[in-house]
């Protein structure tokens, strides 16, 4: 008898709670998109400043944060024996989201670090590189929330993400194109392109996270 | 109670240890095996609501099992159900599919041949079908039921996490119905043969309800189903849970629920009585087996979506049980009864 009190109500209880913090988990993300723009719109209008530094600053804290919801969540999820058939792949799933905030992080740290002087005139590219692969994030987060809720509409999300991928890389190849086709020195342009790619790279990993997901939805489907 | 009668109940006993050894996989083996229920709430819950379903609703199928041959001396039912433990265990033993439900009644036929009592065809046939009809009307009760599943899922857009508890919840609700189920329908297996011959007597309880000999009989019998839950049952369950079928956790309540439902249709002296009143076509009160009906089920779903998993001639065996076991049985049951008559004195029949 002992165990049938305890278990229910916590059951009911514990769920919800892993629920919100599955979304808190998602939400950490979005903000670290969120954050990782205004950084990279002020290096880009100031250079590297103190306002950029702040930016970098509450990143490091929005990862820290993330990192913490999806211990919590992996420590509940084997600790409660949860959603058994799926709780592999679940936090697979969520490690691989959590390496797109880890990717936020690094390359605002690379612009910290390294100082890019980038010429003006390709500002507008890498500045619409990073809207297109924040978008591209921004569909998979979707993804990932309806894949714990709506089933149904994951393809929709991850087709969107498929989009922005192939958008981010158009517009990466005609960036580095412009940058290669210039005058600059050929360690600038490859510095330039370095930072090309490190942008690039976040749609690239969305994408992969995607076709997983794509996986996962068809095993829960069935 | 002497000494004896409790020697004589020992391979009814024995029976309901093995029934709930193996058939408390049908109804918990996924949630267990898959570390969705505890083994302990399983087993609780298992043994709780058998002993209800045996003591409150195991007459109907036991009186059908009377109505095929009443068995009426000790030592003959004694014989009749040990016939059928054998017959189950050796066969289990070579890996063939088997059901006690099958066992018994080959058993009693073979008390019937041996004490020159005429076994009632019409009874007999009746039970034949049912046994196919089982699995059948498991398969087809799951379809429906797992569409039914599978819409509400898919249109309540459930997280899946709060899924996942629910699902637990409805895993144990659902076992709790197919434990009273296979209390109420295959209770007859483990102490029907006995009912003819029972050693208790009723008595009233605080004035108002009698607890009759037969309830008294059908608790002991469920409590040895409680003890194979308790003590045998988690080996089997791990095994149905992670080796054999390979369910998830929702269909497995799919099948665990529409197998409980055919148990409870073939056990059901309220229903019966419902359908009589209304003037409808009864279900014939029958013993049927916990594992046919789960693979029926398990089948139906597999049919209708197209799985291509089904392996046609473990579906071929079983119906070669449906003849093979009664008729081991039954000649078990006459040649133990031949030695207890003749070398050990015994009136197996009066």
């Amino acid at each position: 008898m002992n165990i049938s009190n305890r278990r229910f109500p916590s059951l009911f209880g514990r769920a919800k709670k892993l629920e919100s913090q599955i979304d808190q988990f998602l939400d950490k993300v979005t903000e670290a998109g969120l954050i990782y723009n205004s950084a990279l719109l002020v290096y880009f209008d100031q250079g590297p400043c103190d306002d950029f530094e702040k930016y970098l600053q509450r990143i490091l804290t929005v990862e820290e944060s993330a990192d913490r919801y999806r211990r919590d969540i992996e420590t509940k999820l084997y600790e409660h024996t949860l959603i058994p058939e799926f709780r592999g792949d679940v936090l697979e799933l969520l490690e691989h989201v959590d390496a797109l905030i880890n990717i936020y992080e690094a390359n605002l740290f690379r612009f910290s670090i390294q100082t890019p002087k980038i010429p003006k005139v390709y500002h507008k590219g890498y500045l619409q590189l990073s809207d297109t692969a924040i978008l591209c994030v921004d569909s998979l987060i979707l993804a990932v929330r309806s894949f714990f809720r709506d089933i149904e509409a994951v393809r929709d999300h991850v087709t969107k993400v498929m989009f922005y991928e192939s958008e981010a890389d158009q517009i990466s190849t005609r960036v580095q194109r412009e940058i290669f086709a210039s005058t600059l020195g050929l360690a600038r342009k490859r510095h330039l392109a370095y930072f090309i790619e490190h942008i690039d790279e976040l749609a690239n990993k969305a994408e992969d996270i995607s076709d997983i997901l794509s996986i996962l939805t068809i095993k829960r489907k069935i | 109670m002497d000494i004896t009668l409790l020697i004589f109940l020992l391979s009814g006993l024995a029976l309901g240890f093995a029934l709930g050894a193996n058939d408390a996989a049908n109804i918990f083996g996924t949630a267990v095996g898959t570390g969705m229920v505890r083994f302990y709430t399983a087993a609780i819950v298992a043994s709780i609501f058998v002993i209800l379903g045996a003591v409150i609703s195991g007459a109907g199928a036991s009186h059908t099992l009377g109505k095929l041959g009443a068995v009426n001396a000790l030592p003959g039912a004694f014989m009749a159900a040990l016939a059928a433990a054998i017959t189950v265990f050796v066969m289990t033993k070579r890996g063939l599919p088997v059901s006690t439900s099958q066992a018994v009644v080959g058993a009693i036929v073979g008390w019937n041949i041996f004490s020159g009592k005429p076994t009632d065809s019409a009874t007999l046939t009746k039970i034949m079908l049912t046994w196919v009809a089982c699995p059948v009307i498991a398969g087809f009760i799951a379809v429906p039921l797992y569409l039914m599943v599978r819409r509400i899922i898919r249109k309540a857009k459930i997280h899946l996490i709060r899924l996942d508890a629910y699902t637990r919840f409805a895993l144990i609700a659902a076992g709790a119905f197919g434990a009273y189920s296979l209390g109420a329908n295959n209770i007859a297996n483990v102490m029907g043969v006995f009912v003819s011959s029972s050693p208790f007597t009723d008595f009233v309880i605080a004035d108002k309800f009698v607890f009759t000999s037969v309830q008294q009989l059908f608790l002991l019998g469920a409590l040895a189903i409680a003890v194979g839950i308790f003590t045998y049952s988690r080996g089997v369950m791990m095994t149905v849970g992670q080796d054999i079928v390979a369910l998830s956790p929702v269909s497995a309540w799919v099948v665990v629920t529409a197998h409980s439902l055919v148990l409870f249709l073939f056990a059901s002296q309220g229903l019966e009585q419902f359908l009589k009143g209304h003037g409808l076509p009864t279900i014939p009160l029958v013993p049927v087996s916990s594992s046919q009906a789960v693979i029926g089920a398990i089948v139906g779903i597999g049919i209708f979506t197209g799985s291509t998993n089904i392996r046609w001639r473990v579906l071929g065996s079983i119906s070669f049980g449906w003849v093979l076991t009664p008729i081991i049985s039954a000649i078990v049951c006459i040649l133990g009864l031949y030695f207890l008559q003749n070398i050990f004195n015994q009136q197996v029949y009066f």
